[in-house]
């Protein structure tokens, strides 16, 4: 009897994965299996593992967000860019370099790229997820439509190279990006003894993530990674939305 | 044997070329007699001729001691023409040679004034003249018979004679003074045959029948490119930048350009390149002549071209700079950059753009002090509220809001220079007595960041608040 649940639960567990490699989202390769330190927040994506050949969707809707929005990403590429350079694309460069390195980034390691155009910028996310020895495209933009992100996401399936779009103050669409994260500031996490200002700490909250679950952390930075410093609330109220 | 050269003491002790040995040597015994070596002076003179390029990248050698430098564009890297003059004979004495230099506009000019001008003498644009109507009819470079004539008709000068109509002169002397006295003005053209003449990377491809499709350009600029890289793989380059030519039957030429990330021969990729291009080009009735032509090459070895495939550092980087010239043939060079560290306490000035992906920092990233991780791309007024003076500001009120500072770290006030000053003596100190600061400098500027709970993060005075 426990024989035969256990070979239904293998033929389901190998459903799924096979499910999950049709909806793009193929089991990481063993060299790709790297921990971004985000601790329990890893529970929430598929295969427990933070999707790395795949575009991620950051929505912002003012200065503040946007900030702690690229700061947030920053810090998820420390893990990622181990592997080599990163391409950092958008229409509004406003990035201080030199303040990646306190997310243990070489800020040299970064190349910048400003675009006019939201469709030039689209473009080089393209072509840059198309390039394998990149490590991961950060991209900046107002506006991403349905088909654009399809054609990010077929670029990724093909290269395995992580792209984080960040959307800044509009409103979300339907896209096909793997996950969706809304970033916001908190004050900083610290002894209320020590005088200055702490390290920096965000409001994570998952929107949206493929055959995951999605939820709400508070999550500080310090030099030594990612540390989740309050338990998870799930979101609740989740428009019902297929998948993929 | 007759005294070839002599040298300057010898020659102030009387004894001149031209003399007979025997004679030197009676008028002057101490003195020291060398044998002369056929073809020493050419050797030597080509010898200095290399080393001189540190000065400029034209040189003509005239025999038997005279160098021609075209220095259009160089004497400014030494601080102006007098410089650059004392330089190059500074340099010349210091490897033991008597040189005299002149500089002038033309080369005739400035052949007159090492000869018969004082040492050093910069004739001033336009000045050749007057310069020369001094100096004796030598001085234009003459045959002898012209010279012999010349001294028989009593022209001592230059300046007896330079005004008259040339066709008087002409008839008296031919036209070889004609040519000289031009040459010296700057009227008629005289070319310097440099010692290393400048390689031009272009290849042509005439085409009997005009081309008036894609597939026509697409074909030749194949054609072109391969041919280009040919040429480049033999001499060890790759080209920077290149020029892709279309003659038009109708007279209008037709071009599109490329720049790349580092030197480049591989033809698949330039291809590429131009292939965002090549669109622009409109054939209208047809393209005769098709020219690629390869302005700025570097050197690239040969290794480099063979790692083209294999697996690597150098691999990764060479598909990168490829994605980085897709990139920069889309949106500009001018969009990509890198940052490197330098050694500056102003934000702005903390790093310098980087020209080459492969460049490493030489100096570390400053970690001390909490960074705002976007800054404003202008500085934005704020007024702050100070308890005391010097003290780290209370509130401060930006767009209309009062934004109370719960935590603060440091404080620390520049000058505009980016040095360290005195808290008590500066500006800024009195600004912040009077409660405002209106931009000065960095002091005015906001800076949304990462964090905080409902407000803004700053960095004011190169410091960090948290506000509520």
């Amino acid at each position: 009897m426990g024989q035969a649940t256990e070979i239904q639960e293998n033929v389901v567990e190998r459903l799924r994965q096979e499910i999950l490699a049709m909806q793009g989202l193929r089991v990481p390769l063993e060299n790709e299996l790297r921990d971004t330190g985000l601790g329990i927040i890893n529970n929430a994506f598929p295969n427990q593992t933070f999707p790395v050949a795949a575009t991620h969707e950051f929505i912002s809707d003012n200065a503040q967000n946007g900030a702690a929005s690229s700061g947030f990403m920053a810090a998820l590429l420390r893990i990622l860019m181990c592997k080599g350079s990163c391409l950092w694309v958008s229409t509004r460069c406003r990035i201080f370099p030199p303040a990646l390195k306190a997310f243990g980034i070489s800020p040299d390691q970064m190349i910048f790229i400003d675009a006019r155009t939201s469709k030039d910028a689209l473009w080089i996310i393209e072509e840059g997820l198309k390039c394998q020895t990149l490590a991961a495209v950060v991209g900046e933009v107002q506006e991403l439509g349905f088909t654009e992100s399809r054609r990010l996401q077929l670029a990724v399936e093909t290269s395995r190279v992580t792209g984080l779009i960040h959307r800044y103050g509009s409103l979300p669409t339907n896209v096909t990006c793997v996950s969706r994260w809304r970033i916001t500031p908190v004050a900083s996490i610290g002894e209320p003894t020590i005088p200055g200002v702490g390290f920096p700490g965000w409001n994570v909250e998952l929107l949206k993530i493929r055959n995951g679950k999605p939820g709400r952390w508070q999550v500080a930075w310090n030099p030594d990674g990612f540390k989740v410093v309050q338990q998870p609330k799930v979101i609740e109220h989740l428009p019902a939305r297929k998948t993929g | 044997m007759i005294v070839h050269s002599a040298s300057i003491e010898a020659i102030n002790k009387d004894i001149h070329p031209g003399m007979v040995v025997a004679d030197a040597t009676a008028t002057l015994p101490a003195l020291k007699v060398y044998n002369y070596k056929e073809g020493v002076c050419e050797k030597l003179l080509a010898e200095l001729a290399d080393w001189a390029f540190r000065f400029t990248p034209v040189i003509a050698v005239e025999a038997p001691d005279r160098l021609l430098m075209d220095i259009s564009g160089c004497p400014h890297l030494w601080g102006g023409e007098e410089q650059y003059l004392a330089d190059v004979v500074a340099k010349l004495k210091q490897r033991g040679y008597h040189a005299n230099a002149a500089i002038a506009d033309t080369i005739g000019a400035a052949w007159a004034a090492v000869c018969y001008g004082r040492p050093g003498q910069i004739i001033p644009p336009g000045g050749q003249q007057t310069a020369l109507s001094s100096w004796p009819p030598a001085a234009l470079r003459l045959s002898p018979l012209i010279l012999d004539r010349m001294h028989r008709l009593g022209f001592y000068k230059i300046g007896s004679f330079i005004n008259m109509p040339g066709t008087v002169l002409r008839r008296r002397f031919g036209q070889q003074l004609l040519t000289r006295i031009g040459q010296a003005l700057g009227t008629m053209p005289e070319q310097l045959t440099s010692v290393l003449p400048a390689v031009i990377f272009q290849e042509r491809l005439p085409c009997l029948e005009p081309i008036r499709t894609r597939t026509g350009i697409d074909i030749a600029l194949k054609t072109l490119l391969e041919a280009l890289s040919k040429r480049l793989l033999k001499e060890s380059k790759g080209l920077r930048k290149a020029i892709f030519k279309g003659y038009r039957l109708d007279g209008n030429i037709q071009q599109i350009d490329i720049g790349t990330n580092r030197p480049v021969r591989n033809v698949a990729h330039l291809l590429q390149l131009f292939s965002q291009k090549i669109e622009t080009i409109r054939p209208a009735l047809g393209i005769e002549l098709f020219i690629l032509e390869a302005p700025v090459v570097e050197d690239l070895s040969a290794q480099q071209e063979s790692l083209w495939t294999a697996l690597g550092d150098s691999d990764a980087n060479t598909e990168l700079s490829n994605l980085l010239d897709r990139i920069a043939g889309k949106v500009g060079s001018a969009a990509i950059r890198r940052y490197l560290p330098a050694e500056h306490y102003w934000p702005e000035r903390s790093m310098k753009i980087s020209h080459s992906i492969s460049e490493k920092p030489d100096t570390l990233w400053r970690v001390d002090r909490p960074r705002p991780i976007c800054l404003l791309e202008q500085p934005e007024k704020i007024e702050v509220t100070v308890p005391v003076p010097d003290y780290p500001p209370m509130l401060f009120i930006y767009k209309g809001l009062i934004h109370k500072v719960k935590k603060q770290t440091g404080l620390n006030v520049l000058n505009a220079n980016g040095g360290w000053i005195s808290k008590r003596r500066s500006g800024i100190t009195t600004a912040l007595k009077t409660n405002r600061v209106r931009g000065i400098g960095y002091s005015g500027r906001v800076n949304m960041t990462k964090e905080t709970l409902n407000g803004i993060y700053m960095d004011f005075l190169h410091d960090s608040y948290e506000a509520v």
